[in-house]
């Protein structure tokens, strides 16, 4: 097992290397370059200026060095100016030569600056992460449980009346990308004038003037049912049917075995097989899936931001990846990709280990 | 002009049919209930010994389900045949079933041919069993009509999809052209969007990019996926552990990471998507090319003369596909020539060029993923073993006794993934990347209209009920083949 792990580990770091260097090469092209150059500049530079902009700030030296000195691995470049100015990588004009650390990158903790949000990238992803965290968290709070009863209880009597209504039901939720959901929800009850809302608001149900509101930024702050709902259930819903699939297969599988016969032959009641003899070991292939949703969350994540307007790391990713922020842009890139990398993991020991049957040598 | 509504004369029938559709609910809902209840059914025993038993009280709420459920389709056809007939008579519902009635004769000639001849069309013929798989197919095929039809031929539009009318914005569906001609469309039907486009006839012709690019670019998903899936699974080895890597490192991008660094227009600049073109369009001349030459190689004089002529075909197409303007990869500093422009069959747009590159790219992975564990499963049966013990070569058996075998879940998952594309050609659309701003397709349009979407929420709602509908369509369709082909 610790083998096991390790090896994985080393995959990983494989991988995320792997990534974030395409991520690099991509953001560092010239055309990119120079769109940088004069969105920082000004629209107006000649070609020699943006050469001699990004020249100055170590962007035209060699792809690989470049990446070096992201990680940390090489000293950061020094650009000592005609007039006596000296700035780097690692400090700017004013530091006194002491002070001037050599190498300054990821490995140091120095996740670099932004050239859109004008701060460091590390404290911008920090926050914009604990926003998306609890976003996630509301998001995994109502869907797997959700997820988890329907896919039960159309799995335990397969092909009832039940098990379609479910079944169809998980099948429309995952034909629904969140981008539909939530324009329908926000027509249908965040909008003042179209769907439930008027109604209701006739009929003197609710006091505001919509059910729900259609805008998250105010939950970013203060997050209640009224504000926040909507962009939970909304990223739900997509990823609920095809757990709720996943875990209704297990589950009728479950309910042919052997042990569950012998269980109704021995007379014991319905409920107490489904919840003391099936539910144990239907739920082992469910939880892989939640973890390898995970990722998918993340998809979900960049759309119902960008919809709801909720400012969190899936609205950093597009902020990032419009105005090419390139150390930003790295730095999102390798959060998500260490999301998925993790997530990987976890599903692939947590197999193991819920799985008796499972050994790995 | 007075505004249509929804349903016009027809609006009669309005109530008729809510109380219908709440039946059914509520009967839905009592049959779930009576189904967690254990009923004993009355059981009586003949003179004769025989045992009588009636239907009991599960079965009786089966059968108001039944009828409910055929008086909701017929009041629906009532709404369509009517609205044919009358036109914009019965609303907006009435004009709009009048504009699609090409689309409705086509796809009741289809269902007639079809289930006339079901016995004789193998897999195709057998989902016409299948209630589910009969609907899917039904709707995919709406769509795919409505995009060839609208998209081609100019059928079933109102107006031009990307002229603007003035007085027309953001009006209400059902709003009369403001200043119409006599032989103009008297209506908006489903309303105008924020720039005074006729939200109908966009969605129409929205339906044509999707239609054009998802199920292209999901094949060549696929002949990628099953080009390096087949050997990576047959042979394993080291050759399975480098494939998996890169197929795992593109799966653990975050999909939308990867088209905004793909698609916007400094990385078009570079002609990174062309490069990437040429390489992945390439796959299915290999795979063709590798088909053929394993079945025939043992007959030369009969496969030389085949594989000059399917190659030179595809090699044409190809060429034509990947180089515009005679020349494959066209940058400020240096040229790859193709092509020259006179032999090139078609041009395709570079937009539209590289939201399919993108889209290949990201769903062969999957592709390869599936193709190999199946290759995994298959390569221990006793036919691979005779196969080998005959003699055959390696190619021979992943593709013609290996692939041949897996094809349930691959046709299965061709149609889920057929969907998946359209969701993911939304996406990008609604992220505004690859197409133009003004491009009909629905992602673009969801993303123009979400702005004003609680003040005037038509524009963005029409094409997402039309992608729900499609990408439903296709998972009912996957549903539906999946069961069928289980049953051999």
């Amino acid at each position: 097992m610790g083998i096991f792990i390790l090896r994985r580990l080393g995959v990983m770091v494989l991988t995320a290397l792997c990534l974030t260097f395409i991520v690099f090469w991509l953001t560092n092209l010239y055309p990119n370059l120079e769109k940088l150059a004069k969105t920082q500049g000004n629209f107006r530079m000649s070609d020699e200026a943006v050469s001699s902009y990004l020249g100055d700030r170590g962007y035209l030296q060699p792809m690989p060095v470049k990446f070096g000195q992201w990680l940390g691995v090489m000293p950061g470049w020094v650009t000592e100016k005609e007039e006596g100015k000296t700035f780097g990588r690692c400090f700017d004009a004013g530091t006194p030569e002491k002070e001037r650390p050599t190498r300054c990158g990821v490995l140091q903790g120095d996740w670099g600056f932004s050239t859109v949000f004008k701060d460091e990238v590390g404290t911008t992803v920090a926050t914009r992460l604990a926003l998306t965290g609890k976003l996630m968290l509301c998001v995994l709070l109502l869907m797997v449980p959700s997820a988890l009863i329907v896919g039960v209880l159309a799995g335990m009597r397969e092909g009832s009346k039940l098990d379609r209504s479910l079944s169809t039901f998980s099948i429309a939720t995952t034909a629904t990308p969140e981008y539909v959901s939530g324009v329908i929800f926000i027509a249908v009850l965040a909008s003042s004038k179209f769907g439930l809302s008027p109604i209701l608001a006739e009929w003197g149900w609710i006091d505001s003037k919509t059910l729900f509101l259609g805008s998250a930024t105010s939950a970013m702050a203060d997050a209640n049912f009224w504000n926040f709902f909507l962009p939970v259930l909304t990223i739900s819903l997509y990823g609920m049917g095809y757990i709720a699939r996943m875990t209704r297969a297990s589950m009728a599988e479950v309910m042919t075995a052997q042990y569950i016969r012998t269980a109704r032959l021995k007379g014991v009641k319905f409920s107490d097989i489904v919840l003391k003899h099936a539910l144990r070991n239907a739920l082992i292939a469910p939880f892989t899936v939640i973890m390898l949703q995970i990722p998918w969350l993340l998809n979900g994540v960049v759309i119902v931001e960008t919809l709801f307007n909720y400012k969190g790391f899936g609205w950093l990713l597009v902020q990032a990846a419009s105005n090419n922020d390139i150390e930003l842009l790295l730095a999102v890139s390798v959060v998500s990709v260490v999301v998925v990398l993790v997530t990987q993991l976890i599903s692939d020991i947590g197999y193991v280990y819920l799985n008796p049957r499972i050994r790995i040598s | 002009m007075e505004p249509l509504s929804w349903t016009g004369s027809l609006s009669g029938l309005n109530y008729f049919f809510l109380i219908i559709l709440g039946l059914l609910a509520l009967m839905i809902v009592v049959s779930i209930l009576a189904s967690l209840v254990p009923s004993s059914d009355a059981r009586a025993i003949g003179a004769d010994g025989t045992l009588a038993s009636d239907q009991g009280a599960a079965g009786f709420i089966n059968m108001i389900i039944g009828y409910l459920f055929y008086a909701v389709v017929a009041l629906v056809l009532v709404y369509l045949v009517l609205g044919v007939v009358m036109g914009t008579g019965a609303g907006i519902m009435g004009g709009i079933s009048r504009q699609f009635l090409p689309v409705w004769a086509a796809l009741i000639i289809t269902y007639a041919v079809s289930i006339t001849y079901k016995r004789k069309l193998g897999l195709y013929g057998k989902l016409f069993d299948s209630t589910v798989g009969m609907i899917g197919f039904g709707i995919v095929m709406f769509w795919v009509f409505t995009g060839i039809m609208g998209g081609v031929f100019d059928m079933l539009i109102t107006h031009d999809s990307l002229s603007q009318v003035s007085g027309m914005k953001n009006k209400l569906p059902g709003t009369p052209l403001a200043r119409a001609d006599a032989e103009d469309y008297q209506w908006f039907l489903l309303g105008g969007d924020n720039l005074a486009r006729d939200v109908f006839s966009r969605l129409i012709k929205g339906s044509w990019v999707v239609v054009q690019i998802a199920p292209m670019a999901t094949l060549f998903a696929f002949m990628v996926g099953i080009t390096l899936g087949l050997p990576a699974g047959y042979y394993g080895g080291r050759l399975d552990t480098v494939l998996s890597f890169l197929a795992n490192l593109i799966l653990a991008f975050p999909v939308i990471l990867l088209f905004y660094l793909l698609v916007t227009p400094e990385i078009v600049l570079t002609g990174i998507p062309n490069y990437m073109a040429t390489f992945l369009f390439v796959f299915p001349l290999i795979f063709v090319a590798i088909l053929l030459n394993s079945r025939y190689y043992t007959q030369p004089s009969f496969r030389t003369p085949l594989l000059i002529v399917v190659l030179g075909v595809l090699g044409w197409l190809y060429l034509s596909l990947i180089s515009s303007d005679g020349s494959i990869v066209q940058t400020d500093t240096y040229r790859i020539p193709g092509l020259p422009a006179m032999l090139d069959g078609f041009d395709i747009d570079g937009g539209i060029l590289v939201v399919f590159v993108s889209v290949v790219f990201v769903n062969s992975p999957t592709v390869f993923r599936i193709v190999r564990g199946l290759a995994l499963d298959i390569k221990t049966r006793d036919y691979v073993a005779a196969a080998q013990t005959r003699g055959e070569g390696p190619w021979y058996i992943m593709l013609w006794e290996i692939l041949p075998n897996a094809r349930g879940p691959l046709i299965v998952d061709f149609c889920l993934r057929i969907g998946y594309t359209t969701i993911l050609l939304g996406t990008l659309g609604f992220f505004g990347l690859g197409l133009e701003s003004e491009s009909p397709d629905w992602g673009s349009t969801i993303n123009a209209g979400r702005r004003l979407l609680a003040l005037y929420p038509h524009a963005a709602i029409a094409p997402a009920l039309a992608l729900l509908s499609l990408v439903l369509g296709l998972n009912l369709l996957a549903d539906g083949l999946r069961e069928e082909s289980l049953r051999d």
